[in-house]
């Protein structure tokens, strides 16, 4: 048994209920179309995940029968907007396993939501000398806004290596640490390799360390089940996009001993308890830091996707999940000159690929004309890609509706790509 | 396989892409300029050696795809010899043929024929940066002789 494995409940499950993937296919419109006359396989969700009917059905209801702008409204369409924005919070916060709906804050996405705590956070507690902590894993999201806070605080930035097998080297973590690491900020799955991290050992020795821990959970929130109860780190951000939910919408959990001790990030309409000419005093946490309109269609979006997740048997659905990648790795390891990086980590259902002699382009361009959407780059994870000593991989991820039947469709469309090129 | 694909990946890209032409830096260059897709990662360098008005050697270096890397191959050969009118016209021209969609021939007169092998980009809008990365490139070094 892996050590960590009591770290990662999420991914050990007792039974194995059967998954409907017919049926969960069937509520998302966009896959019975054709691409390039060919039914579309549709394999880059870890980009973003196809919407249910429940979620586009929401967003026309809203805009039909419900637009007003939220708070402080007198009239009854605004009233209504209001109590369905806050309802949406408390779901978000059963969803994420949050203790109170108060530490839940609507952003634009993880991106907005990792550059308001390293703003606001980062910005107010950094000194000179002071380290942060990230992973050579991340997403340009989880290190270019600590790249910019660093630069404004004189803080320094390390990277906690990854080793061949695709994990974190715990033990080179466990030296980084010091008096002076206040932030740890670590992906929860990579979007490149899937490699899932052990948030609790790590929030575990970060805490001893007197360190923060922020999680990017943009690729964990769609594939495993989250509880925030449980998981012991200070800041979770992920996206609605991911979760079949509308883009511009994402959700950042912070602890609310951290958040109401937290300064603005941006100001205007919303956030303020009394505005004088030259100085204001600040809403308590969550609507501190929701300045201006928030995005309220998309928020009635992510409701409506949610409540659809929430309908979903979670233990079914990763179990498939995990069935789907372990047999797309097992079917791609028989492509000749097909290597997977970080080939031994516990994984989300995303995986990438790298092929003897041909560029991932070229192969994402051959997949393309069979109707398979894959994706094909360095996915904003250039240190991860030096790390391998690659420039670009070809990533397939996969999400509820995906079939093994699309898992030997992309295995043939890559066969045909090692026979056109060569 | 599909007759997009065909067009894309003709046997001359190919093999352009396996063995690829002037595939070095050029020690006594003019002028240099790097091309690079920050959305891919893709990046290659272009070394151009001017006498007078004219070319008179193109070298390249980097990593890409198959269209990129074939494409700067074929530039190299295509404008060596070229004034510096006209290697800017042949830009034009091949900048055309990718996203243009034009009859056979018709409104590329400064088109060399042999570059006619990357009509097949059209059909792939994602892929032009890649035909024309070095294209770009080898423009920006000219401008930097003529400013």
């Amino acid at each position: 048994m892996n050590p960590l494995a009591q770290s990662r409940p999420e991914l050990h499950h007792a039974g194995r209920a059967a998954w409907d993937v017919a049926r969960v296919r069937k509520d998302f419109p966009i896959l019975s179309r054709e691409v390039r006359g060919q039914p579309l396989v549709y394999l880059d969700n870890a980009a973003t995940a196809q919407k249910p009917r429940a979620v586009i059905a929401a967003l026309d209801r809203y805009y039909e029968t419900g637009n007003a702008n939220v708070h402080r409204g007198v009239h009854a369409l605004s009233q209504e907007a209001t109590l369905e924005y806050e309802r949406v919070r408390e779901l978000a916060a059963g969803f994420l396993g949050a203790r109170s709906p108060s530490e839940m804050i609507f952003t634009a996405g993880t991106t907005a939501a990792i550059n308001l705590v390293a703003q606001s956070y980062g910005g107010s507690v950094l000194r000179p000398g002071d380290q942060i902590l990230v992973t050579e894993m991340e997403h340009h999201s989880n290190l270019v806004p600590w790249q910019l806070v660093a630069e404004r605080t004189g803080a320094t930035i390390q990277a906690i290596p990854v080793a061949d097998s695709g994990g974190l080297d715990l033990a080179a973590f466990e030296r980084m640490l010091g008096s002076r690491t206040r932030i740890v900020a670590v992906t929860h799955a990579s979007n490149v390799i899937g490699a899932i991290n052990p948030i609790n050992a790590i929030a575990a020795m970060a805490h001893e360390a007197g360190a923060v821990v922020v999680v990017d959970g943009a690729q964990s929130a769609p594939h495993l089940r989250i509880n925030l109860a449980a998981m012991d780190c200070d800041f979770f951000a992920c996206s609605g996009h991911k979760l079949y939910g509308p883009t511009g919408i994402g959700l950042l959990y912070g602890k609310r001993d951290l958040l109401e001790a937290m300064p603005p990030w941006q100001g205007g309409g919303g956030m303020i308890r009394e505005v004088q000419i030259t100085r204001s005093s600040y809403a308590p946490p969550p609507e501190r830091f929701e300045a201006g309109t928030p995005p309220i269609a998309e928020v009635v979006g992510l409701g409506a996707a949610l409540e659809y997740v929430m309908g979903w048997d979670w233990e079914a659905l990763v179990a498939y999940e995990q069935d789907l990648v372990a047999e797309a790795g097992r079917k791609l390891a028989s492509v000749p000159g097909l290597h997977i990086l970080g080939e031994g980590a516990d994984r989300v259902s995303v995986l990438s690929v790298v092929l003897d002699g041909i560029h991932p382009h070229d192969a994402g361009t051959v997949l393309d004309t069979f109707g398979i959407a894959v994706r094909a780059g360095h996915h904003c994870a250039q240190p991860l890609m030096r790390r391998f000593g690659v420039t670009a991989t070809l990533r397939a991820s996969f999400g509820a509706y995906n079939t093994h039947e699309e898992i030997d469709a992309l295995v043939a469309g890559l066969a045909e790509a090692r026979r056109v090129l060569g | 396989m599909s007759n997009e694909l065909d067009e894309l990946y003709q046997s001359v890209i190919l093999d352009h892409n396996r063995a690829p032409r002037n595939f070095r830096k050029l020690e006594d260059a003019t002028t240099h300029a790097e091309g690079r897709n920050p959305l891919c990662g893709d990046v290659y360098d272009v070394w151009l050696k001017v006498e007078g008005d004219r070319i008179i050697d193109a070298t390249f270096q980097g990593q890409g795809c198959a269209i990129s890397k074939a494409s700067a191959s074929m530039m190299t050969q295509v404008i060596k010899g070229k004034s510096l009118a006209e290697a800017r016209e042949v830009f034009a021209a091949f900048h055309k043929l990718v996203t243009e969609d034009l009859g056979p021939g018709v409104g590329r007169g400064a088109l060399p024929g042999k570059l006619e092998v990357f009509r097949g980009v059209r059909a792939f809008p994602i892929r032009v940066k890649c035909a024309t990365l070095s294209w770009h490139a080898m423009r920006q070094a000219l401008d930097q002789l003529q400013p």
